[in-house]
């Protein structure tokens, strides 16, 4: 058979047979316990900075984000964002229990759908699971109410974050759904597809010359809620709701 | 599987000097992928310590693949996918065509992927009846051009945008032949629409991966196009090639890579999309690939197990090694004759396809140091090329005018922009290496030299260098 080919050829290549059982026992030892090795002190900060890190990342791979106080304001900043960029306000939006319970029906002129997205779509709405302020990266695993192609196929996305899921390194994101998720198929915690995003899609093909909007989205707008406290920018958290959201996003991209 | 033309690396190489247009596309990118590397680097300043982390975890695996291996299978199987063990690239290309006739499929299309091309996976579907479609913007334009990568992560490396724009009104004939190509985004904006239609039509979806977990049953791939997103996640069928030495062991150990991966290929923090692709649609899912399918091939790999070349199997693909290559710089990367260009493909390509069909390709190098001063899990490159001089030596393969590395020296001094280019380079290495000495006694395979007289250590530039400016001030 044609593994028990390569299995002995790398086992004559490392001189040894199969490992013995305590060997063996050590090494699913390390795969159960997953060491973390030495991560970036870039990421360890108070959480205002690692909230603002997260922006600037974001920023610095040509994304854009839009604060908001709270779920209430979203419908008026998705409106007010896809009129200014001049787009329809009829998209998909995953249905994700979190967005479905924004109060939509306060802007009755966005058409919003609950699916996955699809080749003719222009806008999409997806629902963030995790930041990472390391490099200013979404995390979006793949779920019935978090559909893949909603990450792909527009030529904006949208996605809503809430800043209490801003982490600092991708290490913390891993724990956070170590944690929180199951996947019943496989008994463990990796849903069928993990993507990680940071910023919108590009090439560098023709001449090593960056080019934004390659085939996934040209623009990448994360509305992110100010839901933590303690993340709001110093300051402000003594203050009443967070009133002006810092200004409008820059031209994302063109 | 692509033809070996490594041992007319001589003539490879001088052809290339004396094309104009392959210079000219050289001459626009050098720097480029330089400069952000160097940026990306001096922004994490843990870098070189995570240098020898990425060392430390390739090695760590390499000597216990067979159990990371089984453990990766065995979690591949629950998350409901199928692992197809193949030996030989043969195995490889009938495992591949079998998936694809069981899915019934007309068209698949294809992300990026080194190990396809080394398998040759295009030509055998297209032999039996299945088209393939590359997706990569720049796989894409090669396969209308009928060409290879000349790039491990670039892979129109040695094209201008002339070149773009005229294949595209050469072979997108249902579009206007008077549409202008103002910008190099019109020309990106012509293949995303023309791709679109494909991602849409194909059945099978084949990407690579650049990691697999044994933690989880997963394959990574990185790209910045979303064409391998698109690629794996609308066909019915996904299949990821990946060769074995690719598995690590946890989400951890990935991860630490990952941040190694795209600041030493492309000088980002990250690519765009890193994504974990474990096993195949979940029954509440609304997209995703009905079948899961990994492609897991040795193809001469175990063999360099345990031999002085085992270290090359840390490799990363993120093409720093060649990005900093003064003779890759020179000469691009078709002269190096088969699939894997620069200081990489001149130590791997004779470990999987033999010394015998590579001849002078380890001789490709002036020793400057440069690739492994920046391979991101230091891999002794140069070493490497002087062990297979020597196994070449040993088998006498070598014709008896080139058994001294300063007739290797001299047929690069007879070539001007590639000695100068060389120069350049081990310039700044010597530079370095003999800072505050004045000059050295001996040097590594300049014995001959060294023996009579001492080399003095470079100041200021080459002697081609200050010699063309000294005739500017005249
Ligand atoms: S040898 Fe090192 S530098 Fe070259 S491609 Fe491989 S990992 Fe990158």
């Amino acid at each position: 058979m044609t593994k028990e080919a390569i299995l002995g050829a790398i086992r004559r290549g490392l001189k040894r047979g199969p490992l013995p059982a305590d060997q063996q026992a050590m090494l699913g030892g390390r795969l159960a316990t997953h060491p973390r090795h030495l991560i970036p002190s870039r990421s360890r900060l108070p959480r205002p900075d690692q909230v603002a890190l997260f922006i600037r990342n974001v920023e610095k791979e040509f994304g854009t984000v839009e604060r908001v106080p709270n779920a209430e304001a979203v419908p008026a900043a998705i409106a007010d964002y896809l009129a200014a960029q001049n787009l329809p306000s009829r998209f998909p939006m995953a249905p994700h229990p979190e967005l479905t319970a924004i109060p939509w029906s306060e802007r009755p002129l966005l058409e919003i759908e609950q699916r996955r997205a699809e080749a003719t779509d222009q806008v999409s709405l997806q629902h963030g699971y995790a930041g990472i302020a390391e490099t200013g990266t979404l995390m979006l695993p793949s779920a019935p109410e978090r559909p893949t192609t909603l990450n792909l196929l527009a030529e904006t996305e949208m996605v809503v974050l809430r800043a209490s899921r801003i982490v600092g390194a991708y290490e913390e994101a891993w724990d956070r759904l170590r944690a929180e998720s199951r996947d019943e198929r496989s008994g463990g915690f990796m849903p069928r597809n993990i993507m990680f995003v940071t910023g919108p899609s590009r090439s560098a093909d023709i001449e090593q010359t960056l080019e934004l909007g390659a085939h996934g989205p040209r623009r990448l707008h994360i509305i992110l809620i100010d839901d933590d406290p303690a993340a709001l920018p110093m300051g402000e958290a003594t203050a009443p709701p967070p009133v002006a959201v810092p200004g409008g996003p820059a031209a994302p991209g063109d | 599987m692509v033809a070996i033309t490594s041992p007319a690396f001589k003539e490879n190489a001088r052809t290339a000097l004396a094309d104009p247009g392959l210079q000219k596309a050289l001459g626009t990118a050098k720097g480029a992928f330089l400069q952000r590397r160097a940026q990306a680097v001096a922004n994490l300043p843990e870098f070189e310590q995570l240098r020898d982390i990425g060392r430390d975890i390739k090695n760590h695996t390499l000597a216990n693949l067979d159990f990371y291996l089984e453990a990766y299978e065995a979690k591949v199987k629950a998350a409901g996918g199928q692992v197809h063990w193949c030996s030989t690239a043969d195995d490889a290309r009938a495992a591949v065509l079998e998936i694809c006739r069981k899915a019934n499929a007309r068209t698949v299309t294809k992300g990026k992927s080194m190990i396809s091309e080394e398998l040759g996976i295009n030509a055998h579907l297209e032999a039996h009846g299945i088209r393939p479609v590359e997706t990569d913007l720049g796989e894409y334009i090669l396969q209308l051009r009928q060409e290879h990568p000349s790039h491990i992560i670039a892979p129109a490396f040695h094209l201008n945008r002339e070149d773009w724009e005229a294949d595209f009104r050469r072979l997108h004939t249902d579009l206007p032949p008077d549409r202008v190509f103002a910008e190099r985004r019109d020309i990106l904006a012509e293949a995303r629409t023309k791709l679109r239609e494909k991602f849409l039509q194909a059945d099978v979806g084949i990407t690579g991966a650049n990691f697999l977990i044994a933690e989880t049953g997963s394959s990574v791939i990185v790209t910045n196009e979303g064409n391998g997103d698109l690629t794996q996640t609308l066909p019915r069928v996904h299949i990821a090639l990946a060769s074995i030495e690719k598995v690590v062991p946890t989400l951890e150990d990935a991860t630490s890579l990952l941040r190694l991966l795209a600041r030493s290929a492309t000088g980002q923090d990250f690519s765009v999309y890193t994504t974990f692709s474990t096993g195949a649609r979940r029954p509440a899912d609304l997209d995703g690939p009905e079948e899961y399918h990994v492609v897991l091939i040795d193809n001469g790999r175990s063999n360099m197990l345990g031999t002085e070349f085992q270290e090359m199997l840390r490799c990363i693909r993120c093409a720093a090694c060649m990005n900093h290559c003064p003779v890759y710089g020179a000469i691009g990367g078709h002269a190096y004759g088969w699939v894997y260009p620069g200081p990489m493909g001149s130590v791997l390509t004779p470990s999987l396809i033999g010394i015998e069909k590579t001849g002078m390709l380890p001789n490709a190098s002036t020793f400057c140091g440069k690739c492994e001063s920046v391979c991101p899990v230091k891999i002794p490159l140069p070493k490497m090329m002087r062990h297979w001089r020597e196994r070449e030596f040993e088998r006498h393969l070598t014709p008896a005018t080139q058994r001294s590395n300063l007739a290797l020296w001299g047929w690069f001094a007879r070539r001007p922009a590639l000695y100068r280019a060389a120069t350049r380079a081990a310039n700044a290495a010597l530079g370095l290496l003999g800072r505050g000495k004045g000059s050295f006694h001996s040097l590594p395979l300049a014995g001959g030299w060294t023996a009579g007289r001492d080399l003095p250590v470079p100041e200021g530039g080459t002697f081609m260098a200050r010699y063309a400016k000294e005739q500017r001030r005249r």
